[in-house]
């Protein structure tokens, strides 16, 4: 084995963007974009506002909190949306914590 | 300045560019994906005309570079092309050898912005691996590369190129790349293009065995979950339907050549009737968006019976043209590989013949001097 083992997100993560992860805005296609090695990624718009405020400080909670107030809704609901999201992303290897 | 000239609706806009820097390589892998023609060092572009390529592909829309040859690292301006790619916003991944990069020369590549490293290794077993790339002591500094990568932390993929001559080592190998630090691991069945093609006979898997590498991989994804990344490719000559070859002709990606020239895909000089343009005389929107080679089959018009009126036309575009050429002798013909197409019974029975023959031919290697051996035809 390698000593690498699988990052589990939970609510108190710091999660951020790994280096060699890029999200940057697709002028031509007036879309944001998710490079990676081999892979272009079309993220939701719920996955562009958290993958945004990936910054490695703020806890997944924290994240919540804040799109919970800019999108009205509840912070539960949007907890349970975005861990699996982010899970997902981590396991892909772009996002660390 | 003048506003560039519109692109047509049809076409889609270029997501990735295959920049062939150089076909130099010290190694001499028998299904390099290379011409068999190879191009001169005399005849490739300058590091002015390279920056000019990726600043027209940028503008035109792609977003993923691939620094690829040959050997791209023998460009001594490796760097300044990376660093032009990160100030463009290009995705950069360099496909190399690994072989001749010391750990200084990939500090300066990582310190540019490279994104992304791939490293490709011919087997677990140094012995068989240096065998395989023609050059003794290659395997050694693959290894060595990919330690100066985890030091640097730059993100690497080892890929694997998978064939009769190494098949059943697979899990070794998959072992041997996530030991290396590979965050992805791509695990390809070598496609018979090119000096694929001339050594096809030496080659090609039998069909169990690549049933088992199948199975070999699906293990390692589940080993391996959320640690590495697992990418597969099949070889099509035992599948039902073709791969969509470059995700359809001039439809996502463009491919430069050393000297410039620009392509479908890397083996489409194989077509002897399409004429390629070069970006020493037309600007890349223009060559992509009108120039007979990316036209002539680009979308669905070209195409006969029975992709004509098959229900998976837009799903695999027919599959390859080189390899419907190679095979059948018509570039516009279904990709043999589809179950669909008058020749793939006979590709089937020649597949059965030659993967299980007791004594596979000698390996013809990619060196300039074996090409006029390796052109014999094949199909
Ligand atoms: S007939 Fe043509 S379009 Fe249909 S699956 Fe076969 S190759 Fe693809
Ligand atoms: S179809 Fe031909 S041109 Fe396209 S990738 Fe395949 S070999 Fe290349």
């Amino acid at each position: 084995m390698t000593g690498r083992e699988r990052i589990i997100l939970t609510t108190h993560s710091q999660p951020a963007l790994a280096r060699h992860v890029k999200l940057r805005m697709d002028d031509t296609r007036q879309r944001w974009v998710l490079l990676a090695p081999e892979r272009l990624l079309n993220p939701s718009d719920t996955a562009i506002a958290v993958l945004q405020l990936c910054d490695g400080q703020q806890k997944v909670e924290d994240i919540a909190a804040k799109l919970a107030a800019e999108f009205d809704a509840p912070a539960a609901a949007i907890l349970d949306d975005i861990l699996p999201v982010l899970q997902d992303l981590a396991d892909k290897g772009y996002v660390t914590a | 300045m003048t506003a560039p000239a519109p692109i047509p609706a049809r076409v889609p806009a270029p997501v990735g560019l295959l920049a062939e820097l150089t076909h130099r390589c010290p190694l001499q892998c028998p299904y390099c994906s290379n011409p068999l023609e190879l191009e001169r060092q005399a005849s490739e572009l300058s590091t002015a005309q390279w920056i000019n390529v990726l600043d027209q592909a940028a503008d035109l829309g792609v977003l993923q570079l691939h620094l690829s040859g040959g050997e791209p690292t023998a460009r001594r301006d490796l760097e300044q092309l990376v660093a032009h790619a990160a100030k463009r916003q290009l995705y950069s991944n360099l496909i190399t050898s690994g072989y001749g990069v010391t750990r200084d020369r990939l500090a300066a590549l990582t310190a540019s912005g490279l994104d992304h490293l791939q490293i490709s290794i011919q087997d677990s077993d140094p012995v068989n691996a240096d065998r395989i790339a023609g050059v003794p002591g290659a395997h050694a500094r693959k290894v060595a590369l990919a330690g100066f990568a985890r030091a640097l932390d730059l993100a690497l993929t080892i890929n694997a190129p998978i064939h009769r001559q190494n098949v059943d080592n697979l899990a070794a190998i998959i072992e041997f790349a996530v030991s290396l630090g590979a965050r992805r691991v791509e695990v390809a069945h070598v496609q018979y293009y090119g000096w694929g093609l001339a050594n096809r006979a030496a080659l090609l898997p039998t069909r169990q065995q690549v049933v088992q590498s199948i199975d070999v991989v699906a293990k390692a994804r589940h080993q391996y979950k959320g640690v590495v990344t697992f990418d597969f490719v099949a070889p099509d000559y035992y599948a039902k339907r073709p791969k969509p070859c470059m995700g359809g002709w001039g439809r996502g990606i463009i491919n430069v050549t050393p000297s410039g020239k620009v392509l479908p895909c890397h083996a489409a000089q194989s077509i002897p009737a399409l004429k390629f343009d070069s970006v020493t005389d037309r600007p890349l929107r223009d060559i992509w968006a009108n120039s007979e080679a990316f036209n002539a089959y680009r979308g669905t018009a070209w195409m006969k019976e029975p992709c004509r009126s098959c229900e998976f036309k837009e799903a695999d575009w027919g599959g390859c043209r080189c390899q419907a050429l190679a095979l059948t002798g018509d570039a516009a013909n279904a990709d043999p590989m589809c179950a669909k197409s008058p020749s793939h019974g006979e590709i089937a029975k020649l597949a059965l013949v030659e993967s299980t023959a007791a004594d596979p031919p000698a390996l013809i290697y990619r060196t300039p001097a074996s090409a006029a051996g390796a052109r014999s035809p094949t199909g």
